[in-house]
């Protein structure tokens, strides 16, 4: 029996995506200020449709983002973005590209249409087609009633969607988004998000979204490249790392813990206490909660509470700043 | 992306060349330059040399309108290179002025609202910025200054006929070159300052002690010294050597003292004499290698720190 037209498809989707060039392909980039190394033989290749960067303050988030732009030179290495050398093809890639700087950037004496469409003239669309597509713009950001205000008269929220209009204008394949969220209200950060999750779904662009941020990165991003000191920490796709073993068991207990805990071992459970009286378990193949309430009967030890969790971005992010596993 | 659909959608249509792209800057900024209409008002005033100028091409050739006025064409200016050079000094005055006006904020005002990367990240590399920026004033100076001369010069020769344009060609190409390398000095100044200093009061003043105080410095150094070799470091002196030079009119003896003793008796003679051109071009060169260094440095996306 055939398969169904749908069915049959999703391989052929995969291939492509896998012989497709990936968005951002990192050849042992190294980049070094003076002496100070500031990122250090990343590798590796991201083809996710909305790629987070996470990373402390320092790790190298922005560098690596202004080095694929064109703005620092690599000391070692080098990346190529949709398979264009970052070194060689720079005019190439950044007319693929629209980026959103983190700090406040406007172009003064303005109003929001001028300086979307001079942005969008400069990216190289006609004189006509950039108004229009200025106009479209910061109507799809919230500002199409403010778009003849001077931009110095605007309101941080306000700007950061100036700078998202710029940076969507001429309707690049690939948006680097740094800290967009930043300063913003709840609900402009609302606003921010629903934006970046409607363009990453419109299936026209990719996203590399750099924030500090884990929630925003949740909310937005299919896989996340954690960075630690310049070097590459994690690199995973969020849902499959949700779906891998870190289904684990939280419970609070009143007795002897300690007990218990030697138990749960001898079952071979992965565990860590997490507090006074709470454990974190993993539980193996082939044991069951019913276990615990067992083991914990027999040990004499109350169970307060129990409940599934899942790794959370925040555990991955804790578990890379501690060890940095590295998942390319 | 239409208004009503309010979804992301891409750009399918044509790009434009990207040769010219740098003048997408002149044409947004001259259009802001314009809307004040002080300077609009003071623009025009640069035009009224030229009137003045064109009233006296149009004299000499005109004898009903000397009878009228009771004057000799021989009590008029003649019309010949020092004609041209005085008037191409007039406007290279006035268009000191207009750039001291337009092209401080140029520069400084992207440095002071982080505007850099916003232009870097797209297909514009360092170079057409700083091209771009400068054309804003190469095209407002030019139109003050080298191309009206240009008209000037072939309104004369429309009147005196085809052997005179043929016996002073050489002066259409000193009209051109002196106010190109005015011009071009003065986007160069006001764009490295603007570079330097992000406030545009600041940018103005300093850009007006760029060229007052070494002028004045200089003539101190000349008095005292009994010299015209200071002139090296004045940019208007600079600049008028180099007019002169190329107007045919460039002496390097520019004045004389004569020494007496107590009975008035002249004991010495001592010329003051000018840096010869090949000085003040290379003066001249120098400067502005400078000024393409500053703004090779300070024109970046990002300052690092190392």
């Amino acid at each position: 029996m055939a398969l169904p037209a749908s069915v049959r498809e999703e391989p052929t989707r995969a291939q492509a995506a896998l012989t497709e060039p990936p968005v951002i392909d990192l050849h042992g980039l190294s980049v070094s200020f003076g002496r100070r190394p500031i990122l250090k033989n990343l590798r590796g290749d991201l083809r996710g449709k909305a790629i987070g960067l996470l990373g402390p303050n320092g790790a190298g988030k922005t560098t690596l983002i202004h080095t694929l732009l064109g703005f620092h030179a690599p000391s070692a290495g080098t990346a190529q973005i949709f398979g264009m050398d970052i070194i060689n093809q720079t005019k190439q890639i950044r007319s693929l590209i629209g980026y959103m700087p983190e700090r406040d950037s406007f172009i003064a004496k303005m109003s929001a249409v001028h300086f979307v469409r001079l942005m969008g003239e400069l990216s190289g669309l006609p004189s006509e087609a950039a108004l229009e597509r200025a106009h479209e713009a910061l109507f799809y950001v919230g500002l199409g009633e403010a778009r003849y205000r001077r931009l110095e008269t605007y309101s941080l929220g306000m700007k950061q969607l100036a700078k998202l209009a710029q940076a969507i204008v001429h309707g690049p394949r690939l948006i680097f988004l740094d800290e967009p969220t930043n300063g913003l209200d709840p609900p402009a950060r609302l606003r921010m998000i629903k934006l970046i999750r409607e363009i990453r779904d419109s299936g026209h662009a990719h996203i590399v979204l750099s924030s500090h941020l884990l929630l925003d990165v949740e909310e937005c991003c299919d896989e996340i490249l954690i960075l630690k000191d310049g070097e590459i920490a994690v690199y995973c796709n969020l849902e499959e790392e949700r779906k891998s073993n870190r289904k684990f068991l939280m419970l609070e207990t009143r007795g002897d813990q300690e007990k218990f805990v030697k138990a749960i071992q001898q079952l071979g459970c992965e565990y860590a206490v997490s507090g006074d009286h709470r454990l974190k378990i993993v539980l193996q193949e082939g044991v069951e909660v019913r276990d615990l309430y067992r083991l914990a009967e027999e040990q004499q030890v109350q169970l307060r509470r129990l409940s599934y969790k899942r790794d959370s971005l925040e555990d991955i992010f804790l578990r890379a700043m501690e060890n940095g596993y590295g998942g390319l | 992306m239409a208004v009503y659909e309010q979804a992301y959608k891409p750009y399918k249509g044509i790009l434009t060349p990207e040769w010219n792209r740098f003048l997408i800057l002149p044409r947004h900024t001259l259009r802001g330059v314009f809307n004040s209409k002080l300077f609009t008002a003071f623009y025009v005033i640069c035009f009224l040399p030229l009137l003045v100028e064109a009233v006296l091409i149009y004299l000499h050739h005109n004898v009903t309108a000397l009878a009228i006025m009771n004057l000799n064409a021989r009590q008029l200016i003649p019309i010949d290179g020092s004609f041209f050079q005085t008037f191409v000094v007039v406007q290279g005055a006035f268009a000191f002025i207009v750039a001291l006006l337009v092209g401080p904020p140029l520069v400084s005002r992207d440095l002071r609202n982080n505007a850099l990367p916003l232009y870097l990240c797209r297909p514009f590399s360092r170079t057409e910025y700083v091209m771009g920026k400068m054309s804003v004033l190469l095209i407002l100076l030019s139109w003050i200054t080298w191309v009206p001369q240009l008209l000037m010069f072939l309104f004369q020769s429309y009147l005196e006929g085809f052997a005179w344009l043929k016996g002073n060609l050489w002066i259409a190409s000193s009209i051109i070159i002196s106010g190109l390398v005015w011009i071009l000095l003065l986007a160069l100044l006001s764009q490295t300052i603007s570079a330097l200093v992000k406030w545009r009061i600041v940018a103005s003043g300093v850009m007006l002690g760029m060229v007052i105080i070494p002028s004045a410095f200089a003539g101190i150094v000349n008095v005292l010294f009994q010299t015209r070799w200071a002139n090296i470091i004045s940019l208007s002196g600079l600049m008028y050597n180099v007019t002169a030079g190329l107007f045919g009119t460039f002496d390097r003896v520019s004045g004389r003292i004569q020494i007496s003793d107590f009975d008035d008796n002249v004991v010495r003679e001592v010329l003051l004499l000018e840096p010869p051109l090949w000085c003040s071009w290379a003066a001249l060169f120098i400067f502005s290698a400078v000024c393409l260094a500053i703004l090779h440095w300070k024109v970046k996306a990002y300052e690092v720190v190392r």
